[in-house]
């Protein structure tokens, strides 16, 4: 053998794959630093060359390099064989995350042997107009949490009219529970220029911004390199891939501020100012970044159109269920003993994904709930896990799909105090333009404390019908999600997990209708 | 004192020209920039440490603004630190995931052992990307996954308490 890879993720760098990957090297082997392969719990995960593909061994410490080279830990439970071939990778189905953990980040060369570029190609064949066909084909929805239809999205921009227009790429991604945009920068950043650019041709803008956020510096970092390689190569630039078509792009640092995923905050953040959400109309489709039309995109989805346009609308559309089309790059997080991202068919369900994925628990004690799709999203027990991740099914449960993060609890979870601190969070994290979401969270954690606190079931039960009023306030009154969806993991808490308020199970009927 | 006469029409001098010169500097490095605020904050962080009052005036000069509006935007964002960095810091994640595998621990436990102490800070942050691999954190500037009371102790031995 005399090549060996190590991921340069963040999670694997976090981990100590750095002084690894060192060892390996001065041992005189050949490393190649790749994206994450998205099996957290085994980073760092050292893969050797060998003709049976590049077999893998978990959780390696610096220590442990000398007798993995030796050979030594090849006939024990370290070693998971060639890694394409373990039963959680082969079992998934990898569009978006393709190259994610296969080749090196920036390596142009690798990227193209993939599949790389052939969407920007054909789509400089096509005119604009079919470029948004197909991507309206294929049902591609947004991953950003709201799933909005991309094709109707570029199509309102492409028939604006203005002297510029922008493609921003959303890549704040605070929620707790999703790292997904974060790897696939780190690991293949040209999907997502290229997906920009397809959007660029398609819509006619000219200048793109990547609003990545200020904690993730190895993103900001990788990012930035392969844009200044496709600027070196004729990808971006003034005529794009030699189609006689400019698009420039740039990344601008967010500055540690949850609101800014919101995308009109984004929009004001990008322009220079306070992160207030804007009220909409207009919508940024039409009066967006400096007031011009703007496609507002999520990583994820502006990932998935290289593949969209290569392969064609209807190939993505094929895989999914329902109105939920493609793929969808779920995270397992949280206490989960196989931590990571899984790339499957929407329509998959919470069990597959909790227990056959991510095995449980990591502390091996029972599963008590998943919060999904973020701080704004439901808490659910395992008797909803039957459920298929599909947006419309997710909804009708009083719940939402999100960005696709799962968070996974043990027995010990209190649901009183998540639900506490979700009204905390959004105290902590509002922008304060609209009364309902910057007061109200401060009295959500008041009123719920005073719940959790309750001498008997009477103050309990006047305790939580204001709740209840307060929940509706912020759901009807307020500008945004932030305010709008905070009841969510609230009530859901009540609802499933009343013991933790107290309150014993049938007092609770009606409490989110 | 209050003084006779018309008000100066300029900012008042900084107490610093230095600094002052060397913020109007970085400033100007952006001003080709569409919407230069937030790289022009980003930059006086790193080479400063912190934005501090009197930077404001001069920023809001170089880009024609009101030093309401710079005041408004260098409040709005956790990341323009408004005073001078201490010696070490600890960011400590509270997202949801690090909490279900036992962050508030961890945050209590170091929040209570450097309370006392001018050369320490244990911030909060909400979320490294670090979800599954938990309680995740930065002791200065270093991501950690897998952070107990004990790893953080361990992290920050020779500390000054
Ligand atoms: C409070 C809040 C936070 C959000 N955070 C993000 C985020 O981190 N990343 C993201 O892509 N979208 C986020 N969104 C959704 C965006 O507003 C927007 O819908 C999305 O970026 C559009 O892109 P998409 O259609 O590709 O999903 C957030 C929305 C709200 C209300
Ligand atoms: S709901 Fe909250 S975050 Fe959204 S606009 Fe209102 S105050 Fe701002
Ligand atoms: S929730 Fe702590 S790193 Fe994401």
């Amino acid at each position: 053998m005399s090549t060996a890879w190590v991921s340069c993720d963040s999670a694997a760098v976090a981990a100590g794959a750095d002084a690894v990957a060192e060892a390996i090297a001065a041992a005189g082997i050949t490393v190649r630093r790749h994206g994450s392969r998205g099996m957290l719990w085994l980073e760092p995960l050292v893969e050797l060359e060998t003709e049976g593909g590049r077999v893998g061994y978990g959780n390696i410490t610096e220590a442990e390099v000398g007798p993995l080279l030796d050979g030594a830990l090849d006939d024990t439970d370290r070693c998971i064989g060639a890694v394409d071939d373990h039963p959680w990778m082969a079992r998934q189905h990898r569009v978006s995350c393709a190259r994610v953990g296969v080749i090196e980040p920036t390596d142009l060369a690798a990227y193209r042997e993939h599949g790389g570029l052939a969407g920007l190609l054909r789509a400089i064949e096509l005119t604009p107009e079919a470029v948004v066909a197909e991507v309206t084909a294929s049902g591609l929805r947004g991953r950003g949490g709201a799933g909005f239809p991309a094709g109707i999205k570029w199509e309102t921009v492409r028939t604006a009219s203005a002297d510029v227009k922008f493609v921003c790429c959303n890549a704040d991604e605070g929620d707790s529970g999703t790292f997904a945009d974060r790897m696939l920068i780190e690991g293949d950043p040209f999907t997502l220029i290229e997906g920009m650019a397809i959007a660029a041709l398609a819509v006619g803008a000219t200048e793109g911004f990547v609003y990545l956020r200020s904690e993730y510096p190895l993103a900001i970092t990788t990012l930035r390199r392969a844009i200044e390689i496709c600027y070196a190569h004729g990808i971006l630039g003034e005529s794009v891939l030699g189609s006689g078509r400019r698009f420039d792009l740039d990344v601008r640092v967010g500055a540690g501020a949850y609101i800014c995923g919101e995308e009109t905050s984004m929009l004001e953040s990008l322009e220079g100012k306070r992160g207030e959400v804007r009220a909409k109309p207009p919508i940024p489709a039409l009066e967006g970044l400096f007031g011009r039309p703007t496609v507002v995109n999520n990583v994820l989805t502006l990932s998935a159109v290289p593949m969209v346009l290569a392969d064609g609308g209807e190939a993505y559309a094929a895989l999914g269920t329902g109105r939920s089309r493609g793929t969808q790059v779920f995270q397992l997080a949280g206490n989960v003993a196989r931590g990571g991202i899984v790339e499957a068919d929407f329509g998959i369900t919470l069990d597959t994904l909790v227990n056959d994925f991510g095995g449980g628990t990591a502390s091996g004690r029972p599963v008590k709930a998943v919060q999904v799709g973020g701080p704004l999203g439901a808490y659910l027990p395992p008797s909803q896990f039957a459920l298929p991740m599909d947006y419309e099914a997710f909804a009708e449960a009083g719940a939402m799909v999100g960005h696709g993060g799962i968070v996974v609890w043990d027995d010990t979870l209190d649901a009183a105090a998540m639900a506490r601190f979700a009204m905390e969070f959004c105290a902590k994290e509002s922008c304060g333009k609209c009364t309902p979401c910057r007061v109200g969270s401060i009295r959500g954690v008041e009123v719920i404390d005073r719940v959790i606190a309750a001498p008997d079931d009477g103050v309990r039960r006047t305790q939580l019908t204001l709740l209840e009023d307060l929940c509706t306030t912020m759901t009807k009154g307020s500008l945004c999600a932030m305010g709008g969806l905070t009841p969510m993991p609230v009530r859901s808490a009540i609802e499933y997990f009343p013991q933790d308020f107290g309150i014993p199970d049938d007092t609770t009927q009606g409490a989110r209708s | 004192m209050r003084q006779r006469g018309p008000a100066p029409a300029a900012a008042p001098t900084p107490a610093d020209p230095a600094r002052a010169a060397s913020v109007r500097a970085l400033a100007e490095q952006f001003t080709d920039l569409r919407g230069p605020l937030l790289p022009i904050l980003h930059a006086v962080v790193a080479a400063h440490g912190h934005v501090h009052d009197d930077d404001i005036p001069v920023i809001a000069d170089v880009l024609n603004l009101s030093r309401a509006d710079v005041h408004g935007v260098v409040t709005f964002y956790h990341d323009f630190r408004r005073t001078p960095p201490v010696a070490h810091r600890v960011s400590l994640c509270r997202g949801e995931a690090c909490q279900a595998r036992g962050a508030q621990t961890s945050y209590t436990a170091a929040t209570d052992r450097w309370s006392a102490s001018d050369d320490v800070e244990v911030a909060e942050v909400f979320c490294l990307g670090l979800c599954a691999q938990g309680p995740s954190g930065q002791i200065d500037g270093t991501l950690h996954t897998a952070l107990t009371p004990e790893r953080i102790e361990a992290l920050t031995t020779g500390w000054q308490a």
